[in-house]
């Protein structure tokens, strides 16, 4: 297997993008990410994209030859493959289009993520995201994503004794780093009370507990490690990619406060790299829901089972500490186009280990983590990014 | 939902209807075709065996639903639980005939069956398994319109179902 570099960058601002269409964000974010990598589209060999639900949300399947064609591709006949994992699709897709350059099957690879969820009312967008849970045994009996995240929580507060405000401490970091990020969907910050005491969606959390529903596309350019000098004075490495699977109902979980697949990603993803959790300065972490976040903060190995509420709501996350999360604003402020999400925390860590993030730049960043979870954890990904001096 | 897609999951939603593994007994719900637990998945194909479930359980974790999943909107708040059965399995069903604050983990249920949600004025109705609390509750028993609990029936018989 070879080595494998990101060597290019894009992605479109998240929100409510209602005068752009899905292929227009897809084809934005492709072209910045080619135009970053230095590289024509002729170089490439093909196309990965990562999107959960284009069939529900746009009325459009097969939108890998879709967007390929309207990059003016078609006449190049690329392989364009769609990648599916619900929340996950993202990381999943670069995973692919990792495993394409390391085997050696391709050179150079786009791998897009792309959602529009505003095409659709939020109700329809609410069930549509539920369908990344069992529908046979858990939504036909009136479970919703937020729901299951809640019972998640329900328990972790129980065990652990983590408190409402812990959890609210989660989003009022996203916002504040999202406040930073020109791309984000939310850009104001708001305060703890205001978290606390937000409409319910399903107790214990909250409206301001749940990430956006936004549109977005974001895409990065692979190449082999090896000639990825010729394009980029700062190729970025994927020391490691790593997918792990559970079951697909929550109710079936081993222990209900942990993600075993994030586990099991996270240790494999770190045996891959030779590193250890302590060595990761920067983190996009899958903050779906406030209580994800914290979640994975332990299945990643950052900090002991049960304590992270605590350590979060005391700043440990924040910035200026040995790890900053979240500082595009993670999906609760950068938002939540479900495809594109693990593609955005990849574009992130790339601008901050290169040392291009601006307000929100993390000093000294030379190693970061992206961590994607689709539904409730059926399938977690994990990928570690690393400088190269 | 097609009524196909419904129907043939009825035995198993109105009976509590799952499996057991003759290799290593663990018992499933909802039934698979492969035990999990053996070690050698596939000397557990054929050998899973219809069993069913007690109805009895145990509050592991719930929520109170503000957000209604699709079906349930008339219902709100409602409450939602992972349930943990005697026999292993754990199930995930609304918790009814009781008020949302009395909702707790450890709170002792038993499945009943009841009208799930409806498509529409004119559309299919789905039925299926509730629980209902089976011990006293701080506040009674407020919403219940029946006597005491709902046994699940032994047949598929939709008559007499509440919501």
């Amino acid at each position: 297997m070879r080595e494998v570099a990101i060597l290019g960058v894009g992605m479109t601002k998240f929100g409510e993008l209602w005068d752009r269409s899905f292929r227009e964000i897809g084809i934005e974010a492709g072209f910045q990410a080619l135009v970053d990598a230095k590289l024509s589209s002729g170089d490439l060999g093909a196309l990965y994209l990562g999107n959960m639900a284009s069939g529900s949300l746009i009325s459009q399947e097969h939108i890998a030859p879709l967007i390929l064609d309207y990059s003016g591709l078609a006449g190049h006949h690329l392989e364009a493959v769609r990648i599916e994992g619900g929340g996950a699709s993202g990381a999943l897709a670069l995973h692919m289009g990792y495993l394409a350059v390391a085997s050696g099957a391709h050179d150079f690879v786009v791998v897009g993520g792309a959602e529009k969820l505003t095409d659709v009312p939020d109700t329809e967008a609410n069930r549509i995201a539920g369908a990344t849970a069992d529908h046979e045994w858990e939504t036909v009996f009136g479970a919703t994503l937020p729901a299951l995240w809640a019972m998640i929580a329900r328990r972790h507060m129980t065990e652990y004794g983590t408190e409402r405000r812990q959890l609210a401490s989660v989003a009022v970091h996203a916002h504040e780093m999202g406040s930073k990020n020109p791309n984000a969907h939310f850009r104001n910050r708001v305060t703890l009370e205001a978290v606390m005491n937000a409409t319910p969606v399903a107790e214990p959390l909250g409206v301001f507990d749940c990430a956006p529903f936004s549109d977005g596309a974001a895409a990065v350019v692979l190449g082999p490690l090896e000639r990825a000098r010729k394009f980029t004075d700062t190729p970025i490495r994927i020391a490691a990619s790593q997918v792990a699977c559970d079951t697909m109902a929550l109710q079936h979980r081993r222990d209900l406060t942990t993600l075993d697949s994030t586990v099991v990603a996270a240790k494999r993803a770190f045996a891959q790299a030779k590193h250890v959790p302590a060595d990761v300065r920067v983190a996009e972490i899958h903050d779906a829901y406030t209580i994800s976040a914290l979640v994975a903060l332990e299945d990643l190995g950052f900090v002991t089972k049960g304590r992270a509420g605590p350590e979060f709501a005391s700043g440990a996350f924040g910035p200026g500490g040995p790890l900053t999360v979240n500082t595009s604003g993670g999906l609760k402020a950068q938002g939540q186009p479900f495809g594109a999400v693990g593609v955005a925390q990849a574009v992130e860590l790339v601008r901050q280990l290169r040392g291009e993030a601006g307000d929100r730049q993390v000093a000294g960043a030379s190693l970061g983590l992206a961590h994607n979870v689709g539904g409730t954890g059926a399938t977690s990904v994990v990928h570690l990014l690393e400088r190269v001096n | 939902m097609s009524i196909a897609r419904f129907w043939r999951e009825t035995p198993r939603r109105y009976n509590l209807g799952g499996c057991r593994c003759t290799n290593c007994g663990t018992v499933y719900f909802p039934p698979r075709s492969v035990c999990p637990t053996c070690s050698k998945h596939r000397r557990s194909l054929g050998r899973l065996e219809p069993f069913h479930l007690s109805g009895e359980g145990e509050v592991v974790t719930f929520t109170i639903v503000h957000e209604a999943a699709e079906g349930f909107e008339m219902q709100v708040p409602y409450v939602l639980a992972i349930v943990k059965t005697p026999e292993g399995p754990q199930l995930t069903g609304q918790i009814v005939d009781l008020e949302p604050k009395d909702a707790r983990i450890g709170l002792k249920v038993r499945a009943t069956f009841r009208r799930l949600r409806e498509e529409g004025k004119a559309g299919v109705i789905h039925y299926g398994y509730k629980f209902t609390p089976a011990e006293p509750t701080a506040s009674g028993r407020p919403g219940a319109r029946s006597a005491g609990p709902v046994p699940v029936p032994p047949s598929s018989e939709a008559s007499g179902a509440r919501s």
